[in-house]
């Protein structure tokens, strides 16, 4: 199954999701379709003056284009989503979007999906980490039953 | 090379960056990301006491804390976040007043769109340049021998020719082609002077046209207008020693600069929204059948609170003062709800961005209107000797280029 990552660009969540046998949906992969298509029209990430445009599917023309950027690039993925697993107030090194309002659609956009959804804190130990992972793990174990 | 420290949120995903990184590039500066690692993001905005919710507002802050604290080596700085987002202006405004308190680097802010294109960075990007590399012929205060200035600005194209300190022949002319429009004012401004070409021993140029003009007349000076005008305001003010802030509402950009010694030390300039510049005071003006030097007259006879205006669009704020007319308001009281409406959008817009340092110092072609100078008074609460309108208000920004151009060496 597809499984939309939130954050989209966490490495943890990726490998977690893979471990469990399915397809993580990140950021990177779209990044890299971006930057590794021929012609490099705005650096670093490729996303040019267009894509702000494009996020106005999920967003308004009164939204900041640096959120309209950033979801002409996760929406699709949250539409292509067959279930989802989002980690709130994560770390940076965890993994990040860097704007909150874009953290506040994207949640609100996959709750409003009709698909399997697990929504987690945070750890803020080393116990609290092994029972989020734990949880994941189930979560993706129930998708394949 | 000068290094721009760059402190933003929301560029990359913009799709601007690459306008921010050439319009460095095309004044011989570049942007950089100050380094920060990621336990020193959370000290840094417990330290600073604002805890945005985005992260990269937090990055933003850590960054500037470099900054402050001398772990970073930047030359200036530019402060940029989404336009129409109200946690990064808020940020954006507090970063750039602890980086005006605590360093001695200029810095500009600016609120982007997807739209945003490096002819729009470039003056702000030229004059975080200038004030670095040209501080020693910034801080010139006095004009030698005889030079010219020409500004070519979005409106109107004017020259000034300066002998010995004072200013000696002048013209305007509206703006058409570049060149020859700037050709026709220095020869008419020369006349006025009663000199020749070849009695010029120095050439300053400014204003939108600059390059193409310094390039024509192999210039002596090219500056862009935010230190050509702060200088010639300064100057013509005569307020060359200490703090002031400089409101230059020009036909289609607004500026508000902040300076010490005639030096710019902060400034913002506006670009995004014609209701806020002298066009729409010449949309006023045409519509109320007065001449634009008569609008200010008016103004002063009428009283703002009498018109309703319920748009800062120059053409939906023209409608509501057409609304007026046909109601039976006064041309007096609709002058006056224009000017009143142009500078109270100065004063929301620029005047926020920059620390109002008094006195303040109006130039610009608008700086005629004197309806505009009541407005700004009562919207600043200003005393009497707070603002200041010098004689030649129009000719700020040349007069600086003029004056700089002859403290060129060679």
């Amino acid at each position: 199954m597809k499984i939309f990552i939130s954050p989209p660009n966490s490495l943890i969540l990726r490998d977690l999701v893979k471990e469990g046998g399915h397809e993580p949906l990140t950021m990177m992969r779209e990044i890299k379709k971006k930057v590794t298509k021929s012609g490099l029209d705005s650096p670093p990430l490729n996303v040019t003056e267009l894509d702000p445009e494009k996020g106005l599917k999920y967003a308004s023309n009164e939204v900041p284009s640096g959120v309209r950027g950033r979801m002409a690039v996760i929406g699709p993925m949250i539409q292509k989503a067959d279930a989802a697993i989002i980690v709130k107030n994560a770390k940076y090194s965890f993994g990040c979007v860097g704007c909150a309002r874009t953290n506040e659609l994207i949640e609100y956009l996959l709750n409003q999906r009709d698909i399997p959804l697990i929504t987690v804190e945070y750890p803020e130990s080393e116990e609290e980490g092994r029972k989020m992972i734990k949880k994941i793990r189930n979560f993706l174990d129930d998708l394949d039953d | 090379m000068i290094k721009i420290a760059q402190l933003s949120c929301g560029s990359e995903y913009s799709g601007i960056q690459k306008e921010i990184e050439e319009a460095a590039d095309s004044v011989g500066a570049e942007v950089f990301y100050p380094d920060v690692e990621f336990d020193e993001i959370e000290e840094a905005i417990d330290e600073f006491g604002f805890v945005p919710a985005s992260p990269n507002l937090r990055l933003m802050i850590a960054r500037a804390k470099k900054i402050v604290d001398g772990e970073v080596d930047a030359d200036a700085a530019v402060v940029l976040s989404c336009f129409r987002c109200s946690e990064g202006a808020l940020v954006r405004s507090e970063v750039r007043k602890f980086l005006q308190q605590n360093t001695e680097i200029p810095v500009v802010t600016y609120a982007f769109t997807e739209k945003t294109d490096k002819s729009e960075l470039l003056t702000r990007m030229e004059a975080l340049v200038s004030i670095v590399e040209k501080k020693d012929l910034l801080s010139w205060d006095k004009q030698t021998g005889i030079s010219a200035g020409i500004d070519s600005g979005s409106s109107t194209t004017k020259c000034v020719i300066m002998k010995e300190n004072e200013i000696i022949g002048k013209d305007w002319t509206p703006t058409k082609e570049v060149v020859p429009t700037a050709q026709k004012v220095f020869e008419e401004a020369l006349k006025d002077a009663g000199l020749e070409k070849d009695d010029i021993e120095k050439i300053g140029v400014s204003g939108y046209g600059r390059h193409t003009i310094g390039d024509a007349i192999d210039a002596d000076l090219i500056i862009e207008e935010l230190t050509a005008g702060s200088k010639g305001a300064a100057w013509l003010a005569n307020r060359l020693k200490g703090g002031a802030t400089i409101i230059d509402i020009g036909g289609m950009d607004n500026k508000a600069i902040n300076i010490y010694d005639g030096i710019p030390d902060g400034f913002t300039m506006g670009g995004i929204c014609a209701g806020a510049s002298g066009r729409f005071l010449e949309m006023t003006a045409d519509r109320i059948g007065v001449e634009i030097e008569e609008l200010g007259e008016y103004a002063s006879r009428g009283d703002p609170d009498k018109v309703e205006m319920d748009s800062y669009c120059a053409i939906f704020g023209v409608q509501d003062l057409v609304t007026s007319l046909s109601e039976g308001s006064a041309i007096e009281d609709v002058a006056a709800a224009a000017c009143y409406s142009v500078a109270e959008q100065v004063y929301q817009n620029q005047l926020q961005e920059v620390e109002i340092r008094t006195p303040i110092i109006e130039v610009g072609g608008t700086a005629l209107i004197e309806g505009l100078h009541e407005a700004m008074r009562a919207i600043l609460g200003l005393e009497e000797d707070e603002l200041i309108v010098p004689e030649n208000p129009q000719y700020a920004v040349v007069t600086g280029a003029a004056l700089l151009a002859s403290a060129v060496w060679g």
